[in-house]
């Protein structure tokens, strides 16, 4: 018994020793693990799912693009549906963005070169004349479109709307399929594919630029001409002038409610403008701030109806404040168009009911 | 309370606006004539005197020192009446504001910095300009994570917490977009220096070197030779950077101006790319990957892209080049009298320091070397003045930077013809304001 004792003593002493020494290694380890990173206990590893949901950039050579594939014709339906209020139907429009498709040719996807951008009278330069890259589009429907819900699209929905988008600009036929399989064969189709240089000079750092001027001190120009010069009726076209400068100071800004005072005689008084009143936020600046100036302005049909159009159209409706507050809300279509106005569920009712009081008086 | 405020402009002694009738008048004893017009040129200033009564009253000086003002003999405001300090009332004209007709929607636009108002050459924060490419957000910075993965050893994930504990720096830099003064290639089209050069702020940034984080995640030296910054919001911004530049100078900012970043400018996490167009200074970021070859994300390849008269685009230019523009007097403003003026404004370059400025006002044909404001940092915006004596004869002011590589800013007419009119991005001419006889200033392009 005494001898059981003594001999589970030892154990105990010995398991005690071993554990301790598996304690002091495992300490050890910790130590060295922390000793070989500069900043200890800063970060932690990424984890592989973390990583695949961020790291959603496609390179020009493809890397990081996801299988899949989509139709020209279900590109079509994607784009009526959630493309088409911003872009219009062939993504010609001007209204909200600049052009996706125009001022591509047949000989442009022969060369790579658009030569409509050497053309200084050409209007615009539409997303096609300039894209050299398919996976700048790919990436950029990806990770920013549409508009008010970036990342909604599915992985062939975003191969769909591409395919739809080079269908706009004659690259792919109408029942053309893109996928990750083809999509370096339509690289090679993209009417710009070598309109792009890597200019060097002004990534650099030590780069020299491109243009040289010289430090002349006297009698450096022998004519000093005016190129150009602000146009009379442009005076006032950026605001007062006079209310976006300080009431005190060497200089005032001018009143440019008024036209150009005469040559100074004298010491003579300069009108002050008092400071820009604060207002509370008013209907139209809300409508600005919510992006609902994207389709709407107050006398011309833009995407949707005008506000001149809805003040109009529901005059002497009683109900007609509650029925566009439930429309702003949730969103709908078929009283203007069959495009859909997109919900706006993010919106105090407050603010819906201030915008839909503003638009029924026609936006004033 | 209604209270008007005046020009806060003091006429000066009354030889100055006395006509010689007025003199021949008070010289035979018409004093009473000369109360009355001093009363008008104070009235004129805004001070309350009745023509009037100011003819019965004795001439004394400026009711502004005469009658002491309700502040001088009243108590004032407690502390903390407003926790969080704002400009005075009166200062309200100093905004950020929208170019009319440049963009269509607010979320992708720009507001410009009202350049023609400030001192110095710190941006103060309300006043940055800001560049949204799809609505900007105010992120709870408990929740947000910063990401660096790729060509690294370790992929990582950093709270704000993890940042904030590391090494940091603290440094003023300009921060410039691409298409400042980009309105401008072809003719004037803008009034002001709020819209001609007004996408352009400086500010003390800190926050954690590139070097550190890469390090930290021991970024792979021999392969790695780019990186992609991303942020956080809906158009989820990419930009490329050289390794080069990020392990030289750029860092991860959390803070700007001693306090942490506003939300439009990347709450709570922004890259600072000295230097470099602001478009690569990346808001709320997110991530940062690490590749060897470019990204040619949208902002590379449609955009940010300058258009060449042969009808290419060159691709990944990206540092500023050596600008400066006059901002007192400048377009729009008006000089109200002849006499002294401290001519001042800002020189910068994303090559390094500024190492001269000169003014002219012919138009260029003959310059004068302008003082340089302390500090002279580099990649940071320089304040110059010089001292000009306006005897009312029309004038053209312009100002001409040099950095310290030797490079001198350009003529437009010197840029246009390299690089045509139709570029958009990296217009960095010399500056051109007309100064009219009648004392306004105006945006003019000298041939």
């Amino acid at each position: 018994m005494a001898k059981s004792l003594t001999f589970m003593w030892v154990r105990c002493v010995v398991i005690s020793l071993v554990k301790l020494s598996l304690v002091a290694a495992a300490l050890l380890v910790g130590t060295s693990a922390f000793a070989q990173q500069k900043y200890p206990g800063i970060g932690r590893a990424a984890t592989p799912a973390e990583i695949k949901a961020w790291d959603i950039d496609v390179r020009p050579d493809f890397k990081g693009l996801p299988p899949g594939s989509g139709s020209v014709q279900t590109g079509q339906q994607i784009w009526e549906a959630k493309c088409e209020s911003c872009h219009g139907t062939f993504g010609e429009s001007n209204e909200v963005f600049t052009p996706i498709a125009g001022g591509t040719n047949k000989k442009d996807m022969e060369t790579g070169r658009v030569a409509s951008l050497k053309r200084p009278d050409f209007p615009q330069r539409s997303t096609l004349m300039k894209l050299s890259q398919m996976s700048s589009l790919w990436d950029y429907i990806n990770r920013a479109m549409p508009w008010n819900a970036p990342k909604s699209l599915t992985t062939d929905e975003v191969y769909a709307v591409t395919a739809y988008i080079l269908n706009l600009g004659d690259i792919v036929p109408s029942d053309f399929v893109l996928s990750d399989k083809n999509i370096a064969e339509v690289q090679s189709r993209l009417p710009n594919r070598n309109g792009l240089v890597t200019f060097m000079p002004m990534w650099d750092i030590r780069g020299k630029g491109d243009v040289t001027n010289v430090a002349c001190m006297v009698n450096c120009a022998t004519e000093v001409t005016l190129s150009s010069t602000m146009p009379d009726h442009a005076r006032n076209a950026h605001g007062n002038i006079a209310e976006q400068n300080r009431l005190v100071g060497a200089v005032r800004g001018a009143d440019t409610t008024k036209p150009p005072p005469p040559a100074m005689a004298s010491t003579r008084e300069v009108p002050m403008a008092a400071p820009a009143p604060v207002k509370a936020v008013t209907a139209a600046e809300l409508a600005r701030k919510s992006t609902c100036v994207a389709c709407h302005v107050a006398n011309r049909k833009l995407v949707g109806p005008s506000y001149a159009d809805i003040a109009k159209k529901y005059a002497g409706d009683s109900l007609a404040v509650a029925k566009l507050m439930d429309k702003v809300k949730k969103g709908g279509s078929g009283v203007w168009g069959v495009i859909p106005m997109p919900p706006h569920l993010d919106m105090s009712d407050a603010d819906i009911k201030m915008l839909v009081e503003w638009s029924l008086q026609g936006g004033k | 309370m209604a209270e008007q405020p005046s020009s806060g402009r003091i006429t000066k002694a009354p030889e100055n606006f006395l006509s010689p009738e007025m003199i021949a008048d008070v010289q035979r004893g018409r004093r009473d004539f000369l109360r009355g017009a001093f009363a008008g040129a104070l009235t004129g200033a805004g001070a309350v005197v009745a023509s009037g009564a100011a003819a019965q009253t004795p001439l004394l000086g400026d009711p502004n020192i005469l009658e002491l003002p309700e502040h001088t003999k009243g108590l004032g405001q407690p502390v903390a009446a407003t926790p969080y300090g704002m400009p005075s009332k009166y200062e309200k004209n100093l905004q950020r504001r929208e170019s009319p007709g440049l963009t269509r929607v607010s979320a992708s636009s720009v507001s410009f910095c009202p350049l023609q108002g400030l001192f110095g050459i710190i941006t103060p924060s309300g006043l940055h300009f800001e560049r949204h490419h799809q609505g900007w957000w105010d992120i709870d910075p408990t929740k947000h994570r910063f990401m660096v993965n790729g060509l690294v050893k370790n992929a990582k994930v950093y709270t704000m917490d993890d940042l904030m504990r590391l090494p940091s720096v603290s440094r003023m830099h300009f921060i410039e977009c691409g298409a400042n003064t980009g309105m401008e290639w072809g003719n004037v089209a803008v009034p002001t220096v709020q819209y001609t050069h007004g996408m352009l702020s400086c500010c003390e940034f800190t926050g954690v070197p590139l070097s550190v984080l890469l390090e930290d995640c021991g970024y792979d030296k021999l392969k790695g030779k780019y990186l992609l910054a991303e942020g956080a919001d809906g158009s989820s911004m990419t930009r490329s950077i050289s390794i080069e530049r990020a392990l030289d100078d750029c860092f991860v900012a959390y803070a700007m101006n001693g306090e942490m970043l506003r939300p439009e400018n990347g709450y709570p996490l922004r890259l600072v790319a000295p230097g470099i167009q602001g478009v690569s200074w990346v808001k709320w970021l997110r991530r940062l990957e690490v590749g060897d070859k470019p990204y040619a994300t949208k902002d590379e390849t449609v955009h940010y892209i300058d258009l060449m008269p042969d009808g290419t685009h060159r691709q990944y230019t990206s540092i500023q080049e050596c600008k400066s523009v006059i901002t007192t007097p400048s377009g729009g403003q008006t000089l109200m009298d002849k006499g002294f003026y401290n001519v001042s404004g800002l020189a910068w370059s994303g090559r390094g320091k500024v190492k001269r400025v000169d003014v002219s006002f012919d138009g260029g044909r003959n310059w004068r070397t302008a003082k340089l404001d302390s500090p002279v940092l580099s990649k940071c915006l320089t304040r110059f003045s010089i001292g000009f004596n306006w005897d009312g004869s029309p004038a053209i002011l312009q100002s001409r930077a040099i950095d310290e590589t030797g490079y001198v800013q350009p003529q437009m007419r010197q840029l246009r013809q390299v690089r045509g009119t139709r570029s958009i991005y990296h217009n960095n001419a010399i500056q051109s304001w007309k100064l009219d006889t009648n004392g306004e200033v105006s945006n003019v392009h000298v041939g």
